[in-house]
């Protein structure tokens, strides 16, 4: 079986499934964003008054905050009140940060777990093993209460990376070239899992970005098997020292499909408005005009991520017509990037540092206006999703971000090494 | 939910993505009301009033990609809208339409030979859909998947089985 067969399985109490199957899996973790009180609204629609077992909700409050309007802070102290009233342990309140990233860090995850949540990019999740996969707020409300949930047991996608990246190039880049070449269904309802010499090089946070991107090709879920560095990560942080089985797929594991790339053949790559898989190589893009940089976003945000823009931002000057917002991934991300100075050469630089979150991905300040251009580290760039539907949203790695906005148009990062 | 549902088309392409179908800076409400008064409005001022006068979404490949947010279904209900058959769905707008009681639909079938305006007639027990003379076969989904939408949605379905449980409870 593969990893998602066997994750399924062991879930949904099986001995073997097959894809194409129909399951009814036990979800260890419940994530639910700021969308809780949706789902809280739903349960007291529904008449329930218990959940199925609240240590497996999890609930952070991270796009819009804090609260921007009243109708929002509303929204948030009716989450905080169902956190309250219900025993929720794991809350976060509107000061932690992106939920995906606040829980890893946390220790919520661990390789084997099921995970549902309302994002869809709780993929990110299989960066350390776990099959993570969004659902919308009323079946997380159906979850909270049956502890359950009917899934489809998906066929897998084999993804092979050899070789190194060559300096200025990341996964962020490696995922916008599979994005671009398999297209925004190419893995839809599959599950992916990544294999190949070049993964034990690849950092963990490198392997977040690649699990949140595979959500733009489709995927239901998406893997890197735990390895050394897997342990690593969780070593420093599995502080309820839970204890987990890392899960492998079987050498007679069944694939629908198989994808090879060699690392060493990237380039810095572009997603082009309005849709993630209209990517380009940085050389045909280059130069197009930028009015805003955003380094922010569960796909870029980390600690890593910050360390790169400032590498290249230190001792330059971001170009005169362009706003940097940098949105820091979480509160531990922001207290170690200031920590080490990273903060402050992003702030010399010129750019602003706002609080941890989804913070401009979600809408949540840094909108655009009629004719603006934002490139950006996230990883959706929809028709109108930072703000005027006549505005534009190009993606890209830090790196390429940085040097953009020193340039003040798309530049090739690799020139500031 | 019924399972004949007759009416007309408007035709997307591939790939309409749910921050389209329902900007995020609308995710505050959950009504259908409010909800459909912004459906597809980065399309263009008046796209979604003009979406009232169908009665069926036929699209090409990956319908409701992006963001898991449940309001894209409900939106879409909102503007009057009783079925979306595409060749493609995104899974997680898949899940939200039947968690939502929106009937959806894969057909590939059917989108090369419709046109915007023509009548079609689904029938969702069946498996078929009627156009134009023709008949286009779909696959019927799982009955424990069905029957969420034939009782108007998840929430229906978890008070329908809350009040049986209790029932349960008290003749037992």
């Amino acid at each position: 079986m593969t990893i998602a067969e066997k994750i399924l399985s062991a879930k949904s109490g099986r001995s073997a499934v097959t894809p194409g199957e129909i399951v009814e899996a036990y979800p260890d973790l419940v994530m639910s964003h700021t969308a809780t009180w949706r789902s809280a609204s739903v349960m007291q629609r529904v008449g329930a008054t218990r959940l199925y077992d609240p240590d497996r909700l999890a609930i952070v409050l991270d796009h819009i905050s804090p609260a921007k309007t009243e109708k929002y802070a509303a929204d948030q102290q009716a989450s905080r009140n169902f956190a309250r009233q219900y025993g929720v342990g794991k809350f976060y309140d509107v000061d932690a940060g992106i939920a995906h990233l606040v829980l890893m860090e946390a220790g919520h995850v661990a390789p084997g777990d099921l995970i549902v949540g309302t994002d869809s990019h709780c993929t990110i999740y299989g960066s350390l093993g776990a099959l993570g996969t969004g659902i919308g707020y009323t079946e997380v409300t159906s979850v909270w209460i049956t502890g359950r949930l009917w899934m489809k047991v998906p066929e897998s996608v084999r993804i092979t990376l050899d070789g190194r990246f060559s300096t200025g190039v990341y996964s962020k880049d490696l995922m916008l070239y599979l994005i671009g070449t398999l297209g925004a269904d190419g893995c839809s309802y599959k599950s992916v899992e990544f294999y190949g010499n070049a993964i034990p090089a690849l950092s963990v946070s490198e392997r977040m970005t690649m699990a949140n991107l595979a959500m733009e090709m489709g995927v239901k879920c998406a893997f890197v098997p735990p390895d050394l560095k897997t342990a690593e990560y969780l070593q420093a942080r599995l502080t309820d020292a839970r204890p987990y089985q890392p899960v492998y797929a079987d050498t007679d594991a069944v694939y629908l499909e198989q994808v090879d790339v060699n690392l060493a053949q990237l380039e810095p790559m572009v997603a082009c408005p309005h849709e993630v898989e209209n990517t380009k190589p940085i050389g045909e893009v280059a130069g197009t005009h930028i009015d805003q940089a955003f380094l922010g976003s569960c796909a870029n945000a980390k600690y890593e991520d910050l360390v790169v823009a400032a590498g290249i931002l230190k001792g330059r000057r971001v170009h005169p017509g362009v706003r940097l917002i940098v949105t820091p991934g979480s509160k531990k991300i922001m207290l170690e990037a200031m920590n080490s100075g990273v903060l402050q050469t992003l702030l010399e630089a010129g750019g602003m540092v706002t609080n941890p979150g989804c913070g401009a991905c979600a809408g949540d300040g840094g909108m655009l206006a009629d004719g603006e251009v934002c490139l950006s580290t996230a990883n959706r760039n929809f028709l109108g999703r930072m703000g005027s539907g006549k505005s534009s949203i190009y993606l890209s790695s830090p790196a390429t971000l940085a040097a953009s906005a020193i340039e003040g148009a798309i530049a090739d990062p690799r020139g500031f090494f | 939910m019924e399972s004949i549902i007759q009416g007309r088309v408007f035709k997307f392409g591939d790939n309409i993505n749910s921050d389209v179908i329902i900007p995020g800076r609308y995710l505050i409400y959950i009504d259908k009301e409010r909800l459909g008064q912004h459906a597809f409005e980065m399309l263009g001022e008046g796209f979604g009033a003009k979406l009232r006068s169908f009665d069926i979404l036929v699209a090409g490949r990956n319908f409701g990609c992006g963001s898991a947010r449940e309001q894209a279904a409900t939106a879409i209900q909102g503007l009057g809208v009783k079925a979306v058959v595409a060749c493609s769905f995104a899974r997680t707008f898949y899940r939200n339409a039947i968690n939502d009681g929106l009937p959806i639909v894969e057909c590939p079938a059917l989108y090369p030979v419709v046109a915007e305006g023509d009548v079609i007639q689904i029938d969702l027990a069946a498996g078929k859909i009627h156009h134009a003379g023709r008949e286009h076969t779909f696959p019927k989904m799982p009955d424990s998947v069905r029957q969420i939408l034939e009782l108007g949605g998840l929430a229906e379905y978890l008070k329908a089985q809350l009040a049986d449980e209790a029932h349960r409870a008290r003749e037992g």
